[in-house]
């Protein structure tokens, strides 16, 4: 306060004095480097992919505007290709040469468990978005990594308790045949009888495959009031495309346990009406969601994914924690992004945990009728909100090495 | 009435759902078996050009306002043309070499199609509906069979066994055939060879994207939807004996119920069925079940 009455001579050494204050960020090389690495052209590039790269760059505007660091930032990214060892060596020669302080997105699990393996080596710091199974923040996890928007626990509790207490009682599944697929399933099949619900039994199809028209019929003939469709990607959206086709739905309903709002915009509302489905962030639940997605909107023209939104969220964190922290080392950043909660559009008193995971509140979603969608990507009902702590694996049952009992 | 502990209801569904597939299997390969018989090129690009047709088909909807059935005519004429484009730039020069050299080269503009769609489309793809038409579907007691797919046995069968008609018992055809065994010979008695061999390929290409408008409305319209079916379409190629027209057809149709059965007794083996299938009959007879050993 006693500089501004000083006049405009002092003017450039208050503008001087972040630089020179001890409390400066001892940022290692005067930059702090975030790598995106993700999906660019693959099976993954709508819901992570260049839309990741955009909301880190956001993310990045956002802080330098609003926070005023005293380091510099910058952005890289590259595709991974979905391949663990492309993704290793590309972390490997951003670390050593590129001098990449945090990597980002990482969409698929044997990309992000093979990246934050050599991250946690070299001491950098790993935001994991994309990818979603549990072992990141379990049997794998350590402690230079975090997993922001969702996991394949969280995804299918919400979306199997839901419908389970909609009276779906009696559940047959249609699981991609490969690890993804079965954890899926079983997880969701523990959920159901936990529930109340039956379990009649399962189907497992060839990853990937295009023809589902067996596997449903299969699933049709099981007499199940609800399909569980533990697969992903095209694989579930050609399933939901051909129960409509074969009179399946809606005489049996259908679970998606793994969607993204870009393959119900791709299927269009007609074919998804009425599924349920569970998400760690849509874009028109509130006016804060709704502003920053809007901006998101203008440059990609498509409206982000929980996994895009989740890219922008981790990275304002860990900016922040930087910032808090005085400087960029792993520990210390990891340090502060735990200790501060998370409070942005994408998360309301969010917390980073000891094993790495970031607890968020979830939605449970029901897909709109065409008739109901009154503007572009009005696509969901919001009809529950599941608290973190409910989503989440409990930390007493977790079997990260991290977590002291 | 059970088979093997399997209600025949169920196997009776599980059998008209191979034959479903196997129509789409049967409309492709018999374009791949059309140009190698006369060509001599491993069509690599093939299920590239098959996702043209069934993008073919959305754009025209979406863009152009074109329905189904003008897309079922009209989009394999367009994709037909490029495939003639293609032919006359590129493969043309080719015909002397090596079958490698054709196979490489079509393999990169397969990558390059799905590279350009890829990039303007996105991965997730679009969704093409059903015509008004051939919505809903009958109840046949055993199964609920969409009319859409019914539509497409039919009008695979009546495609396919047409082509074969022309090649095997018209005037037409016997040039083509004639072609295939002694080119020069043909061109010595006044036929255009050339021309002719533009024209069967853009045939073949067009028969991809006619297979590719069928099935628009049944599968996501994606990119790569290409490159996850052209590889069991050349297995099929393989066991129904490369160039043969009523093998390719017959193995098509053949494979589609295989796959159907393998779905009921044991799903997780429907993906490489088809693959243990050509290995055996690669083993005992190497030219395929229709072919002839040259």
């Amino acid at each position: 306060m006693k500089r501004k009455i000083l006049g405009s001579a002092v003017a450039a050494a208050v503008a001087m004095a972040p630089a020179l204050s001890p409390a400066a960020t001892n940022v290692s090389d005067a930059i702090v480097k975030l790598g995106v690495l993700t999906d660019m052209s693959g099976t993954y590039s709508d819901l992570s992919g260049p839309g990741a790269v955009e909301a880190t760059k956001m993310a990045v505007e956002d802080f330098i505007a609003k926070e005023k660091p005293d380091f510099k930032i910058e952005v890289i990214s590259a595709d991974h290709q979905n391949k663990a060892d492309i993704s290793a060596n590309k972390a490997r020669e951003w670390i050593d040469t590129a001098k990449v302080d945090a990597i980002v997105d990482l969409v698929t699990t044997s990309t992000a468990l093979a990246v934050m393996k050599v991250a946690n080596e070299k001491n950098r710091v790993s935001l994991v978005n994309g990818a979603g199974s549990t072992p990141i923040t379990n049997e794998q996890c350590n402690d230079t990594t975090v997993h922001w928007a969702y996991d394949t626990y969280a995804l299918p509790v919400g979306t199997a308790r839901a419908v389970v207490k909609q009276g779906g009682k009696s559940w047959y599944f249609i699981t991609a045949d490969y690890a993804f697929g079965h954890s899926l399933e079983k997880n969701t099949s523990d959920v159901v009888t936990k529930s109340g619900g039956k379990v009649l039994g399962s189907v497992r199809h060839p990853f990937p495959g295009s023809d589902f028209s067996s596997f449903l019929l299969s699933a049709q003939a099981s007499g199940a009031q609800v399909i569980g469709l533990a697969n992903a990607g095209a694989d579930t959206i050609n399933s939901i495309k051909q129960a409509k086709e074969f009179g399946i739905t809606p005489k049996q309903s259908l679970a998606g346990l793994l969607m993204f709002i870009s393959d119900v915009h791709s299927l269009g509302l007609d074919a998804t009406q009425g599924m349920y489905l569970t998400t760690g962030f849509y874009w028109d639940r509130n006016d804060e969601t709704r502003a920053w997605s809007k901006r998101y909107f203008e440059r990609m023209k498509r409206m982000p994914t929980m996994v895009q939104a989740g890219d922008y969220s981790a990275v304002y964190h860990y900016l922040k924690a930087i910032k808090a922290a005085g400087t960029d080392e792993a520990k210390a950043v990891m340090a502060k992004m735990r200790e501060m909660p998370v409070n942005d559009f994408f998360a309301k008193n969010g917390k980073v945990r000891v094993d790495g995971r970031m607890v968020h509140d979830m939605y449970l979603a029901q897909v709109k009728k065409p008739s109901e969608s009154k503007y572009p990507w009005d696509y969901y009902h919001i009809r529950e909100v599941i608290p973190g702590d409910e989503a989440y694996i409990p930390l007493s049952e977790s079997k990260c090495p991290l977590v002291k009992k | 009435m059970d088979i093997f502990g399997i209600p025949i209801q169920a196997l009776m569904g599980q059998l008209l759902i191979g034959l479903i597939n196997g129509s789409f299997y049967a409309i492709l390969s018999l374009g791949l078996a059309i140009i190698f018989g006369l060509l001599n090129i491993i069509n690599f690009a093939h299920g590239a050009l098959y996702m043209m047709g069934a993008f073919g088909a959305w754009i025209g909807l979406t863009w152009l306002g074109l329905n189904y059935w003008v897309a079922l005519v009209a989009v394999p004429v367009v994709v037909g043309a490029v495939g003639m484009l293609i032919e006359r730039t590129m493969l043309k020069h080719l015909y002397k070499l090596d079958h490698l050299y054709g196979l490489l080269l079509t393999f990169g503009l397969a990558l390059i199609i799905e590279g350009l769609f890829r990039y303007r489309f996105g991965i997730s793809g679009e969704s093409y509906p059903v015509p008004e038409l051939l919505s809903g579907g009958f109840n046949l007691g055993f199964m609920f069979l969409p009319k859409y797919r019914a539509w497409v046995v039919a009008v695979s069968l009546v495609v396919c066994f047409g082509s074969w008609f022309v090649i095997e018992r018209t005037k037409l055809g016997s040039y083509l055939r004639a072609g295939t065994e002694n080119a020069q010979l043909l061109q010595a008695f006044g036929i255009n060879v050339p021309l002719m061999i533009t024209l069967t390929y853009g045939f073949g290409v067009a028969l991809a994207a006619f297979a590719g408008v069928l099935a628009a409305p049944v599968f996501q319209v994606n990119p790569v939807m290409g490159s996850n079916l052209i590889i069991v379409v050349f297995a099929v190629v393989v066991i129904g004996g490369m160039g043969s027209i009523m093998g390719s057809i017959v193995t098509g149709l053949g494979l589609g119920l295989v796959e159907g059965l393998t779905r009921v007794f044991y799903p997780e083996a429907s993906a490489v069925v088809i693959f243990v299938i050509m290995g055996i009959v690669l083993l005992l007879r190497p030219a395929g079940l229709f072919g002839r050993e040259r």
